[in-house]
């Protein structure tokens, strides 16, 4: 007797759950209105405005950048995923070696987006993008070269 | 021709091994655990570690004291967030700086909302592994609103970084509080849908009820603690014996059911939800105005000495040990785990279960295989 309760109490049940997943899925197939699964290619993915996705350096219209290869962040990242080649250069108004840097190097792949380079950056010259588009078929291109060909330090940004 | 007769009586059964991971579904991770089975009914259980040791407490080794943090989120990553406090914690207490409040406020709410997206990614996966797989898609709908929330302040989903020695990398967005304000109606409104769908149904009933009893000495005797431990009567959330950051000011009820079997976990962990909402409305309405940072070197070095802090993860008791020799690196940090205690639990458990409940009584132990295996 209680095996034949135990099924009717089962199917009860059953059906107990059913009208929460009913109650859910009707009136979505009418107006889609609590469907929150987005179709990401076609839609847009939403991404916040803080959203860590890769470090840039950030130039300005004439390529100019504000990193004075100071090495803060390279000193600051816990792997290793910044790398700065800097040499001193002669600055001809004030006859002054400054460093300056040649490249700095971001390693997109160890990269663990945990923000103290930028937070160490004493000038603000690099900052997050909100770029998630980073899969590539060869992780040698997931170095990257931060400050742009050509660029050079911007005026009046000092140490 | 020769007639072949079998006696019954020759036939002899034996105990078998049986590999169950490291890629087994639901191990939740690369958990191995050899089983010795006699028929389908679990003789012994013997974990298997190792697969995804990443030896986190020797690369802090290597790292200055802002620099552990991250690592830390990789270890139990659905708590990411109650890590990163108890690294922080730790060496604030070492340096015996005193946070702003509305850092220890931000803590803890951020910390409770952590703990209700663990909870709820486990509920899904427990409702998977017993056989409803409905309630997977709805626990990860409401979890999605806890990531929202953590990406705009934080800027990542789930290894969010966020506490730094002295306070948090970021003041939180404009839109904290509106959102958060939103999602403590709608998980008021959606637990109770919950209850209907999953633990009412009888045939759940019947997979949780007396199953994989733990009693309240051994739970005490393995080290178990969280839910598991609560689930057998132990009083051990931390947030209570220990209360850190802002949990002091806040009231709040500590979830203790004494019967020790699946279902009481389960009940621990619902529970615990609801008494983490109490705790974020509490909160959220007056969240002091005194700035996100203490003042600390850019370099930190803490004093000679040994550092314990405690915290309370989504699966238990996280203790964070530092020693320092005075350098700007530890000389040794141990990490105590929730997680490989609990594993211990799961022996005294699962022991004379067929495999289908063992399946069961993994779930609700809820692990995360990174934290047992750091
Ligand atoms: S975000 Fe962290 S890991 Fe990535 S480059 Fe900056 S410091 Fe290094
Ligand atoms: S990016 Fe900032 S911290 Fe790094 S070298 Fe340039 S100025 Fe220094």
């Amino acid at each position: 007797m209680s095996y034949i309760g135990d099924i009717i109490g089962g199917i009860k049940t059953l059906l107990n759950g059913m009208k929460v997943t009913g109650a859910y899925f009707f009136p979505n197939i009418i107006n889609r209105k609590y469907v929150i699964t987005r179709q990401y290619p076609d839609e847009p993915a939403i991404v916040f405005e803080r959203f860590k996705g890769e470090v840039v350096m950030w130039h300005n219209e004439n390529n100019e950048h504000r990193c004075t290869g100071c090495q803060a962040c390279e000193i600051a990242c816990p792997n290793g995923s910044i790398e700065i080649i800097w040499d001193r250069v002669l600055n001809p108004e004030t006859g002054k070696k400054v460093k300056q840097i040649d490249q700095h190097i971001y390693h997109l792949g160890m990269c663990t987006m945990c923000n103290l380079c930028i937070q160490a950056c004493p000038t603000n010259a690099i900052m997050w993008s909100t770029n998630f588009h980073n899969s590539t078929y060869d992780r040698s291109q997931l170095t990257k070269v931060l400050n742009r060909p050509g660029s050079k330090l911007m005026a009046g940004v000092e140490e | 021709m020769e007639q072949v007769t079998l006696n019954t009586a020759d036939l002899k059964s034996q105990e078998y091994f049986l590999n169950m991971g490291p890629q087994h579904p639901a191990t939740h991770g690369v958990l191995r655990l050899i089983l010795t089975l006699d028929g389908e009914v679990v003789k012994n259980i013997e974990p298997d570690l190792g697969y995804i040791h990443r030896s986190i407490e020797k690369q802090c080794e290597y790292e200055g004291y802002k620099q552990i943090i991250h690592l830390t989120d990789r270890m139990d990553y659905l708590s990411a967030h109650i890590n990163n406090e108890a690294v922080a914690l730790a060496i604030e207490q070492a340096l015996e700086i005193e946070v702003p409040e509305r850092v220890k406020v931000i803590r803890t709410i951020m910390g409770e909302l952590t703990r209700i997206a663990s909870h709820l990614l486990w509920w899904g996966v427990m409702g998977m592994d017993v056989g409803a797989l409905t309630t997977f898609m709805y626990a990860f709908r409401d979890r999605e609103m806890i990531n929202d929330i953590m990406e705009e302040t934080c800027g990542a989903r789930l290894t969010m970084s966020y506490s730094t020695p002295g306070g948090v990398m970021f003041d939180l967005h404009p839109n904290f509080q509106k959102r958060v304000k939103e999602f403590i109606p709608h998980l008021r409104k959606v637990i109770p849908k919950y209850d209907e769908l999953l633990t009412g149904n009888v045939i759940f009933q019947k997979r949780m009820k007396g199953v994989g009893y733990l009693s309240k000495e051994d739970a005490i005797s393995l080290g178990a603690s969280g839910p598991v431990a609560r689930g057998s009567g132990v009083h051990s959330d931390i947030r209570k014996i220990k209360p850190y950051s802002a949990l002091d000011k806040v009231d709040f009820k500590e979830i203790i059911y004494t019967e020790g079997d699946n279902l009481a976990r389960y009940k621990v962990r619902m529970d615990e939800m609801l008494e983490s909402l109490n705790i974020i409305e509490q909160l959220i309405d007056n969240i002091p105005d005194d700035g996100i940072q203490a003042k600390t070197k850019a370099l930190i070095k803490l004093p000679k000495g040994e550092f314990l802090q405690r915290v309370e993860t989504a699966r238990g008791d996280l203790g964070v040990y530092i020693v320092s020799d005075g350098k700007k690196n530890p000389y040794r940090v141990k990490f105590r785990s929730p997680g490989f205690s609990n594993l211990n639990a799961l022996i005294e458990m699962g022991k004379g279960h067929l495999i289908a409940d063992l399946v069961a009584i993994m779930s609700t132990l809820d692990f995360v295989v990174p934290d047992i295996d750091r």
